[in-house]
């Protein structure tokens, strides 16, 4: 589903986020990508959501070299990854319930079949009864999965998440987790950023250190 | 379709939301664009008054041919009846000299210079209304006529419709350069308030990219809110210059009566109530456009 075939990635004026990284993911797979602070971790997401763009290598998804697309294709290649970003990237000038609606608007849904999707992605994360909350009242927690249930709303087969339990104590993380677990168990791809390999037992690990590759 | 025309009414809805969320900046901001589309608009609305005023004025253009005094009555005949067949000509009035003498008696003034000449000192005269009656064409006539036998004089009493000619189109320069200068400050007022919407969206602009929104959907509320910012401007431009004519409507008629003529001052009809709403509408659109290349290039 996903290969990384000799990656780099260096940030201007001479900085590697990663370098020579070489690995693949198969469809229904959960892999953890750990590693300290600045280890690549967040790079190594946004090479796959095409958010950037490698400096060497490639970077196959679905079959599909996503660091050559045209400007004009990244949206087709988005709308099929679930994304839930470090920093969630909520809108709070709307509601749960539009926060979630986004990516199907974007995709162009029936507004009908819509709403219906967004109720159960928030049942889902278990947020069914704040759908008109603004996100600001909602505990940290909350909003994490609201991230999630926005990332899954498109029904995507690629999940990529970028530190979901940071900041979350830990009764919350391993709930976030068990989320996720469920979602493997229904056949989507995991890949997800974390410092907390604990809260994913059974996913298999990529080690990273300083952009390259441990095990 | 239905799906296209909920995004559509869904971006609309979302544009006046945001106007409506600073209702006091948008409000200024109308009046702003009200204000710079109303100079332009006015001159029309002066232009066309104008043109209409031209139009109804009964003195039409006219060619005045003066036959040679020594000329017979038969060659005034010949020109009369080539006249009548003559191309481009509307009407033939003939002033025969015995007549314009008995005219000139009338003026008591005039009768003791008259009665000392010895003879007629008045020739047989035509009085010529052309078909065509711009001055190009009225001139083409006057050379034709000065080349026909005993034909002593012809004066084209078009010097006033030139002038007027020239005057108008003055005018229609005048308001098309306000037009052109004003509607680039248009585009200029919508792309900088457009940034500024951008801006605040910012946080928007970059999920919905991240979520795979394309560049249309992204611009779609933006635009339409360019599009509302040039229509409202447009209807305040509207609204002053129809107050404006039905302000000085009294004044100016009276002004215009000194002149024995005739004017009401008529608001913007219809076409061009239309061409001011489409420009305007089309500017804040263009404005809004050109605003956003330079945002939605960053993600």
């Amino acid at each position: 589903m996903i290969r990384f075939d000799r990656v780099s990635k260096r940030y201007p004026p001479g900085l590697d986020a990663l370098s020579d990284l070489s690995f693949e993911v198969t469809e229904r797979e959960m892999v953890i990508v750990s590693g300290h602070s600045g280890a690549g971790k967040s790079t190594l997401l946004k090479l796959i959501a095409a958010v950037e763009k490698p400096t060497g290598g490639a970077v196959l998804v679905g079959g599909q070299n996503v660091g050559g697309l045209a400007r004009s294709a990244l949206p087709f290649l988005r709308r099929r990854i679930g994304m839930v970003f470090q920093d969630q990237k909520l809108l709070f000038d709307r509601s749960v319930f539009d926060n979630v609606m986004l990516p199907l608007s974007i995709a162009g849904f029936p507004p009908k079949d819509a709403a219906m999707r967004v109720r159960a992605a928030l049942d889902k994360v278990g947020l069914a009864s704040r759908e008109k909350a603004l996100p600001v009242m909602l505990s940290g927690g909350e909003q994490q999965r609201l991230a999630i249930a926005r990332a899954v709303v498109n029904r995507p087969s690629l999940l990529l998440a970028d530190e979901p339990t940071a900041h979350l104590d830990s009764e919350t993380a391993a709930d976030v987790a068990r989320i996720f677990h469920e979602f493997h168990h229904v056949g989507v791809t995991l890949l997800i950023a974390t410092y907390a390999n604990e809260l994913f037992p059974g996913a298999r690990p990529l080690q990273l250190d300083h952009g390259r590759l441990v095990s | 379709m239905k799906v296209w025309l909920a995004h559509h009414q869904d971006a609309a809805l979302l544009a006046l939301r945001r106007l409506a969320a600073a209702p006091v900046n948008s409000l200024l901001s109308l009046l702003a664009i009200g204000v710079a589309l109303s100079l332009p608009a006015g001159g029309q609305m002066l232009l066309a008054n104008a043109l209409h005023l031209a139009g109804t004025t009964s003195a039409v253009p006219q060619i005045s041919i003066f036959m040679a005094s020594t000329a017979e009555r038969r060659a005034a005949a010949e020109i009369e009846s080539r006249l009548g067949k003559y191309g481009g000509v509307k009407q033939v009035q003939f002033l025969p000299r015995e007549e314009t003498l008995a005219r000139m008696k009338t003026n008591p003034g005039l009768r003791d210079v008259i009665e000392v000449l010895p003879g007629n000192p008045f020739p047989d005269a035509f009085v010529v209304t052309a078909t065509d009656d711009r001055p190009e064409a009225m001139e083409k006539l006057a050379v034709e006529f000065r080349q026909w036998p005993k034909v002593e004089h012809v004066q084209l009493d078009s010097a006033w419709v030139r002038r007027l000619d020239a005057l108008l189109r003055l005018g229609r320069t005048a308001v098309i350069l306000l037009g052109v200068l004003l509607g680039a400050g248009l585009i200029a007022i919508s792309f900088s308030l457009i940034r500024m919407q951008a801006l605040m969206h910012r946080a928007e602009i970059e999920v919905s990219q991240l979520l795979g929104a394309t560049d249309g959907f992204i611009r779609r509320p933006f635009l339409y809110y360019g599009v509302l910012l040039g229509l409202g401007g447009g209807i305040v431009a509207w609204v002053l210059v129809g107050a404006a004519a039905l302000w000085l409507r009294a004044p100016l008629g009276d002004l215009i009566r000194l002149y024995d003529l005739t004017l009401v001052l008529e608001a913007l009809d219809s076409r061009d109530s239309t061409m001011l709403l489409g420009f305007a509408a089309g500017l804040g659109w263009l404005g809004a456009m050109i605003s956003l290349r330079q945002h939605l290039r960053q993600y």
